[in-house]
């Protein structure tokens, strides 16, 4: 007897405990890769997971075996001209054919286990211990956005929203309300027949044939009663509510004058991905506003503000005024959670101290948090020192911290975002 | 004239149902004894699921097989691999995976492949026979998949895992190679095993009694060797002797070790098992086609399949990648049934007994009485070396240059077939380690042995990393011996209190 069985209906994640253990188990390495990888990635970028290689060494399962050397006797299919006693060059690095049972001794090269995380877990990877400071107004904020949701009953609307069960209610209801004078005199009227019948007199055959037009009448009227009539649909009614979404807007401010070279920008733009991707976890809407300077400030896009050069002074102000403009125009406080980023070398104007400060003074207050890092070498320099005050103003919202290489960006954004223990 | 069962290349449930009786019919003829066939349609996910956990159909949780999951599922989204057309799984009754993108043909040639070919050699062949119960084996890794991870429940996934680390292994050295087990059915297994536990752990300490016995007999006594007699299967060694561990680690080795002893058979019998399926696929669809059953494109589809599956690339090709187990099996048993169907001169030389003899017969008798190295050892006949252009290179570290010891000639058979009989034999592509001794009266330093075939050496590497999961399951110091030529060519310890961070220090032992 055999059986036949489809299992390709059931459940396919078979898998999925194992794959968590093994990523639980090389967290680290894992995490290692990924922060290596945050150099290629574009900064919005964040539908796909991400491909993760770590060292074969690490994942390998060990077993006993032979190294090289000792006495091997390979047989091989496919002899050409070889004769007994013939004598070979012993070939370089165990290529070719006398490979046999030993493959395993070609282990020793850097080979990477390479495989796919899904987007959940790359970012879980990513953003572990960590958390978005001044979260409160998350929960406040309402918006346009708007969700169907059923609110009882209307006479009118789409086919589609036919409500069966609220319709054969009413209409059941309709056709007692209808017929109900009507089925009274009509079983009034059939008892009166019966008791004539039962009780003959003269006068009855003409009654009788009254009594029998009538009730077929009031019949007749009664089986006229629609089952169902246009009046008795009801519908679903569907009222349109509005969705409380939590939406935040970063701001990316990046100093691009001639001081600022292309491996700065680069670092500057990895500070930006993670923390677009982080704000992107917590909030289900986040815009990006780039705002580059040097004694000008301009809005960009993407592209632009990464790779485009120019020259010049700087004048950080400008930066500042004009994202408290666009604050003022776009984002206002009330909707959105605003997160402003600044990328700097330090450098800036003298005299413009003291405008920053006023600046910041007027735009701290509307800021979830402000975060600047300074790409410098030579820190403190005169950014760092304008801001040092404002800081202890502002202990909450404003932080800085000072990267000098591309392995500072994360430990500074975990440092930035460290989870507060309580 | 008979109407073909279909022509086209998909597949319904109907269409199957029509193969499959035709195909029994077919294997019924050849006497071909099976266990009852279940046969079960994936998909390719489920292959990837399939392939990640061995080839069971369950098995308990494990990172290595997250690990398995995971490169295989890349290769395949990358196109580097493709995928099994079958996986069957020696059980009763006897599980066989049809991948549902298969076409017709496919399908057929995978039922008569798997669940003719294969499940009559389970079913038939001495080594299955005696290692492994087919009738249970679901039933036990139901079983051992639910003792542990309520082992993680109660202990930790860590603790568990590490466990199972260690005993993965080791798995190579968790089988008897010499002696025979006697199987016990799985309730009776349930019902020692909670006794097994106490018992077990009484007997264990009892090796190392600390109540002071009277001073005359321990003085004079000889050193006696623990154990009495060197032990090969070190899993067993520890499950059984391993002083610290707690009762439930005791039960996970148990249940490595029936694994490993499960799939034991099946790393013996790659050549016979594949050869035997492929001369049973290539039959059965030759009858179905001389019944007229299939289709000239049945045939040719079939064909190709079969002939890209016998592909052996020569040995300078760079596609070589070892002897083909397929070709060389599929070879070796149509090259049976052609000496015993047509013999010539040189056949009854080689073969005296088998020349001539009714070829069903004689083909039932090689299957189920031999493995790979003793197959090949009887039954390789200098046509097919011939035909194989099979020949030896010595590859001595000691010499300079590589040596072809001998060819596809009368004086070459012989050695040939040896060779490569010994190419195939367990017990030389592994090393053999032995537990020799226990410093049973100081410090419980576990002395393992390790005898050099043909000189061959450890791998240092694999070796210390080795003997850090060795020290876990054994809970005390190591050390690993290499013999080679009765002396120690070279030692590995494994001393620290710490197993996961210590570095084992090796010594070149004084070279005589």
């Amino acid at each position: 007897m055999t059986f036949f069985i489809d299992r390709r209906e059931n459940p396919k994640n078979k898998s999925a405990v194992n794959r968590q253990r093994f990523l639980r188990r090389y967290r680290k390495q894992i995490r290692e890769s990924i922060r290596q990888r945050l150099d290629n990635r574009s900064i919005t970028n964040t539908e796909h997971g991400e491909k993760v290689s770590i060292p074969a060494r690490d994942t390998a399962e060990p077993f006993f075996h032979h190294g090289s050397g000792g006495r091997h006797t390979h047989v091989l299919p496919g002899n050409k001209e070889f004769t007994p006693g013939d004598k070979l060059a012993r070939p370089k690095g165990g290529g070719g054919g006398a490979g046999e049972g030993e493959a395993s001794d070609q282990g020793e090269g850097i080979d990477e286990f390479v495989f796919e995380l899904s987007r959940n877990e790359f970012l879980d990877f990513l953003f572990e211990d960590m958390e978005l400071p001044n979260l409160t107004k998350r929960e406040l904020i309402g918006s346009d956005e708007v969700k169907k949701v059923r609110a009882g009953y209307s006479t009118d609307g789409a086919p589609g929203n036919i409500s069966i069960t609220r319709s054969m209610r009413t209409a059941t209801s309709r056709r007692i309300a209808l017929g109900a004078g009507k089925r009274r005199e009509l079983h009034k009227l059939e008892a009166e027949l019966a008791e004539l019948r039962n009780q003959p007199t003269a006068s009855m055959d003409t009654k009788a044939e009254e009594l029998e037009l009538r009730i077929d009448e009031l019949r007749s009227r009664l089986s006229r009663i629609p089952f169902l009539d246009d009046i008795d649909i009801r519908y679903h009614r569907q009222v349109n509510e509005p969705v409380p979404t939590s939406k935040a807007v970063m701001f990316c401010l990046m100093d691009v004058s001639g001081s600022m070279d292309q491996n700065t920008k680069s670092l500057a733009k990895r500070f930006f991905i993670l923390l677009y991707l982080f704000l992107e976890r917590h909030y289900e809407r986040t815009e990006v506003v780039y705002i580059r300077h040097h004694t000008r400030a301009e809005e960009v896009d993407e592209e632009e503000f990464f790779y485009s050069r120019e020259t010049g002074g700087t004048v950080v102000s400008s930066a500042l005024e004009l994202m408290r403009q666009i604050i003022n125009e776009r984002y206002p406080t009330s909707e959105w959670n605003i997160y402003g980023s600044q990328a700097s070398d330090g450098d800036n104007w003298p005299d413009d101290t003291q405008r920053c400060n006023q600046l910041l003074d007027q735009i701290l207050p509307l800021v979830q948090y402000y975060a600047y890092i300074e790409i410098s070498e030579h820190s403190p320099k005169a950014l760092w020192k304008t801001y040092e005050p404002i800081q202890q103003s502002y202990p909450d919202v404003f932080a800085m911290q000072n990267i000098t290489g591309a392995g500072d960006i994360f430990p500074v954004f975990q440092e930035l975002f460290r989870k507060e223990t309580a | 004239m008979t109407t073909p069962l279909s022509d086209g290349s998909d597949w319904s449930f109907e269409l199957l149902e029509d193969y499959h009786r035709e195909i029994v019919r077919i294997a019924e003829n050849f006497e071909l004894d099976t266990y009852r066939n279940q046969i079960e349609i994936i998909n390719s996910e489920q292959m990837l699921d399939a392939y990640a956990s061995v080839g069971m159909p369950i098995n308990y949780h494990h990172w290595s097989y997250g690990k398995h999951f995971m490169h295989s599922e890349q290769n395949y989204r990358r196109g580097h691999m493709g995928l099994a057309y079958e996986i069957v799984i020696n059980s009763n009754p006897c599980i066989s995976y049809l991948m549902e993108e298969n076409t017709m043909t496919m399908q057929a040639l995978v039922i008569a492949h798997a669940c003719y070919g294969h499940n009559s050699f389970f079913k038939g062949n001495y080594l299955f026979q005696t290692w492994t119960d087919a009738d249970s084996i679901i039933e036990y890794l139901v079983f051992a998949r639910k003792y542990i991870s309520g082992c993680e429940e109660r202990h930790g996934v860590a603790a568990v895992e590490s466990v199972l680390d260690s005993c993965h292994a080791l798995m190579n050295q968790g089988v008897d190679r010499y002696k025979r087990p006697s199987p016990i059915s799985m309730q009776e297994e349930q019902k020692r095993q909670h006794d097994r536990e106490e018992y077990l752990q009484q007997q264990v300490n009892d090796l190392w009694r600390t109540i002071p016995v009277s001073k005359a007999a321990d003085t004079e006594k000889p050193e006696t060797l623990f154990p009495s007699e060197p032990e090969e299967n070190l899993l067993y060694f520890f499950e059984k002797h391993s002083p610290l561990l707690e009762p439930w680690q005791r039960e996970v080795i148990r249940i490595v070790r029936k694994v490993a002893r499960y799939l034991y058979p099946q790393r013996q019998t790659k050549v016979m098992n594949e050869g035997w399926a492929c001369f049973w696929h290539f039959h059965i669809l030759h009858q179905l086609y001389l019944d007229g059953l299939v289709t000239d494109g049945f045939m040719l589809e079939f064909l190709q399949h079969h002939t890209n599956v016998m592909y052996q690339p020569d040995f300078d090709s760079p596609y070589y990648n070892g002897v083909n187990p397929y070709t060389l099996g599929f070879g070796m048993m149509q090259d049976l049934k052609r000496v015993c169907e047509a013999p010539t001169k040189e056949d009854h030389e080689w073969f005296p007994d088998i020349a001539g003899s009714p070829w069903r017969e004689t083909l039932d008798f090689a299957m189920k009485n031999f493995k790979d190295e003793s197959f090949i050892l009887q039954f390789l006949s200098p046509k097919l070396i011939r035909d194989l252009r099979l020949f030896c290179v010595v590859d001595d570290a000691k010499k300079e240059y590589l040596e072809v010891s001998c060819i596809h000639n009368d004086d070459g058979y012989q050695a040939v077939r040896e060779s490569l009989s010994q190419t195939h034999n367990l017990s030389n592509i592994e090393p053999n380690i032995e537990v020799y001794k226990v410093d049973t009266q100081s410090d419980r330093t576990l002395h393992l042995r390790h005898e050099r075939h043909e000189h061959r050496p450890l791998d240092d590497n694999s070796t210390v990393e080795m003997l850090k999961h060795v020290r876990r399951l054994w809970g005390f110091n190591v050390q690993l011996d290499s013999y080679g030529d009765e002396k120690v060519k070279k030692s590995y310890h494994c001393d620290e209190d710490d197993v996961g961070a210590e570095e084992a220090e090796e010594k070149e032992a004084a070279e005589a």
